[in-house]
């Protein structure tokens, strides 16, 4: 569960303060999926990295489970987003010379597993997205769809109990889309996951529990 | 996965492992040969300065040959040989007269001073052995001259100049038809401790034929010859030479062992004989040191030259300097133009493996921050790059070494000749200058004695590859603390950046 107190974040910029957040206080509760939506600029990616444990708020809390994100040492963050936290990129943001079992396995080296294991679990991971024949393909040698999949597979080979996607569906087509709504929704169902989208896309976010809106720095529910 | 992760970035991106190995491997290899040669060349110039000075000798005490005051006679007289025959002088035959003389004086090059240097030098305790030698110069003069009654008008007026002429045979009536014929023979002398010290000129030699000097050799009339010199005189064992108007019965023939080339000098005699011979008694012309540790040469010539205030204290590399020839350039050459070379070339690959190092971090910005954002810490991301960095630089080192080692075997394959000289006696201008014709016999006979050819050899040692090993090292340190500086500085909200 997520709970946001008041979370401010402001950047200094040349041409003054921006502020990217502005007294967000917000709960989401263990196993939700939420989807964001709002203008660009609005400050979505900026609260999927609060909540992401990328970066700390200026002010203000951001507390998952127990742990109080905004008052913990670097290394500590690394090891909550080693365990607990997947991410999906808009632009996949997978390694171009490791292959797709070798950019899962990147998910799990900070775990501390055997070679074997990670293989076994990668190749697992990838069977699941359906990408078990892809296991050798490099990035440049699979489709937008392929390759989200497998960002997929490494986002949530490590088990984590929480997956946040930016813009995971903006780099594709509608068709591709679905497909990649459609895994999502169902490895949140299975997996008991906190499911948090950003997307501009009505359609994926129709899909979802629960709709916000970030204008500006500010939070509101949508019915 | 630091492993894998490695070689798949290595492999994809050959082209900048290329050019970073390829400019370490250059620099490596550059600074591989230019400290070989310099390696090789200090060995050279240790030849050259033991075949001269002997082995383990660690300082060499001369006296500087008091600057002339014009018009007096002092040193002039004692260093050039002066021929003076009488009127009876010779046998006569058919109108010409036989004449032959041999004069042993004291080198042009150099002075004699009391041998109370020697003692003085012996009773240092940081002095492990000294020994006394006297350097000197046998002229022998010999030929015939036409008789008085006979002389037509040249002959006698040229022949009696000889230095006006060339250095060997005469130029007056060389067919003897009324004129005069003569030669003049120069060779050097050396006067040497029988006592077998363990430093000093014959330290540096080979007993080919014969035997050396014993103690009971002591103010006798034996002479050990160079070789090369016994071989040019048609000279051997249990012949007799002449010297300083003695006869002398040949023991031995000696070679030198550190090089090819000729010994420091022509002939060798019994220091007490030479002094009797050449009418210099308690004179010597140079004392060779040894200190008794290695790391305090220059205390020990500290304390020698304030024992002998008059006297000029060398020690082996104030020595080297005075080896001159193409060996000399090439010292000048590798220091300088070689050590600047090779540094431009080590910084500029480091620079190239710097730069391209970072750019690549640069580059791979998102890639790092994206890693960074499912959970790769710091550590893991900066030992990544600093890894990728150190393998470049490992794998331009033994291109660098390989590439290295054929450069060194083939300039050992081509053995560059180096030629030169090591003046005995470390002597400027005044001397030499001083006096018409006489002094050019000296000269020549000097510097005759110690011209050496020598085939440049580079020594392939573990100190050249260990260089090597760790300028790779450090290359690829550099480069990598710079890189890996870089990529921990990236925020793991890089990932997140929109996509252009
Ligand atoms: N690193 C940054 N430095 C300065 N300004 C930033 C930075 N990241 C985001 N911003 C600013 O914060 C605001 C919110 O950005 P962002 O969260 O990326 O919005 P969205 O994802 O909704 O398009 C924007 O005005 C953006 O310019
Ligand atoms: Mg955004």
């Amino acid at each position: 569960m997520y709970e946001l107190n008041e979370l401010t974040k402001t950047y200094e910029t040349k041409r003054g303060t921006v502020t990217a957040l502005n007294k967000v206080s917000l709960t989401i509760p263990t196993g939700q999926m939420v989807a964001i939506q709002g203008p660009t600029g609005g400050g979505k990616s900026t609260l999927l990295q609060m909540l992401g444990a990328l970066e700390r708020p200026t002010s203000g809390t951001v507390t998952l489970g127990d742990d109080e994100l905004s008052k913990m040492p670097d290394s500590r963050l690394a090891e909550i987003r080693a365990r607990t936290i997947g991410f999906v990129f808009q632009g996949f943001n997978l390694i171009p010379t490791l292959t797709a079992q070798e950019n899962v396995e990147t998910a799990l080296a900070p775990l501390g597993l055997s070679s074997a294991d990670r293989k076994s679990r990668a190749t697992a991971a990838l069977e699941k997205v359906g990408l078990g024949e892809r296991l050798t393909h490099h990035p440049s040698e699979l489709s937008g769809g392929q390759q989200q999949r497998v960002a997929i597979a490494r986002a949530l080979v490590k088990e984590p109990t929480v997956l946040l996607a930016d813009e995971p569906t903006g780099n594709l087509d509608e068709q591709t889309r679905d497909e990649i709504m459609e895994l999502l929704e169902g490895l949140w169902r299975d997996q008991g996951l906190t499911l948090i989208i950003v997307t501009h896309d009505s359609a994926v976010a129709k899909r979802a529990e629960r709709r916000l809106t970030l204008k500006h720095g500010a939070v509101t529910e949508k019915k | 996965m630091f492993g894998t992760y490695l070689y798949r970035e290595l492999s994809n991106r050959r082209k900048q492992t290329a050019i970073i190995a390829a400019g370490m491997a250059l620099a490596i290899a550059l600074v591989m040969i230019v400290n070989g040669v310099a390696a090789g060349v200090k060995d050279a110039q240790a030849t050259v300065l033991a075949s001269v000075y002997g082995v383990g000798t660690d300082i060499t005490i001369t006296q500087d040959p008091e600057t002339p005051v014009e018009g007096e006679e002092g040193t002039a007289q004692q260093q050039q040989p002066r021929f003076e025959f009488g009127a009876d002088d010779g046998e006569t035959a058919d109108g010409t007269t036989a004449i032959s003389q041999s004069r042993l004086t004291s080198g042009i090059a150099s002075t004699t001073f009391d041998a109370d240097a020697l003692t003085t030098a012996q009773g240092l305790d940081t002095v492990a052995a000294a020994t006394a030698t006297l350097a000197l110069t046998n002229v022998s003069f010999s030929g015939e001259v036409a008789a008085p009654d006979v002389t037509t008008d040249q002959g006698t007026e040229q022949g009696a100049a000889p230095g006006e002429g060339e250095a060997q045979g005469g130029r007056g009536g060389p067919d003897g038809a009324g004129g005069s014929a003569f030669e003049v023979d120069t060779f050097t002398v050396t006067g040497i401790d029988v006592a077998g010290e363990s430093v000093g000129p014959l330290t540096s030699v080979e007993l080919v034929d014969g035997r050396a000097f014993e103690t009971t050799d002591s103010d006798s009339n034996v002479v050990i010859l160079d070789t090369s010199y016994a071989t040019t005189s048609s000279l051997a064992v249990d012949d007799t030479l002449e010297i300083g108007g003695e006869e002398f019965t040949i023991i031995g023939t000696v070679t030198s062992t550190s090089s090819d080339a000729t010994t420091a000098s022509n002939t060798y005699i019994p220091l007490d004989t030479a002094q009797r011979v050449a009418d210099l008694e308690g004179q010597i012309s140079t004392v060779y040191v040894q200190a008794a540790s290695s790391t305090d040469i220059a205390a020990v010539q500290a304390s020698l030259q304030t024992a002998l205030p008059d006297a000029s204290v060398k020690t082996q590399e104030d020595l080297a300097s005075s080896v001159s020839g193409s060996l000399s350039t090439a010292s000048d050459l590798v220091g300088k133009l070689g050590t600047w070379l090779s540094i431009i070339v080590l910084a500029a690959a480091f620079l190239i493996s710097v730069l391209l190092t970072t750019s690549g971090v640069a580059r791979r910005t998102r890639e790092f921050g994206t890693l960074k954002a499912i959970g790769w810490s710091n550590g893991a991301v900066v030992r990544q790059v600093a890894g990728e960095s150190l393998v470049q630089g490992a794998i331009g080192g033994v291109i660098g070494v390989v590439v290295g080692l054929l450069g060194i075997l083939s300039i050992n394959l081509i053995a560059p000749v180096l030629s030169a000289s090591a003046v005995a006696t470390t002597v400027a201008g005044p001397g030499a200058g001083q006096g018409g014709g006489g002094n050019r016999f000296g000269d020549a006979a000097t510097t005759a004695a110690a011209t050496t050819d020598i085939a440049l050899q580079i020594p392939v040692t573990f100190g050249i590859i260990g260089i090597a090993v760790a300028l790779a090292i450090a290359g690829g340190l550099i480069a990598g603390a710079f890189g890996g500086w870089r990529a921990a500085r990236l925020r793991p909200a890089e990932a997140l950046r929109s996509v252009a």
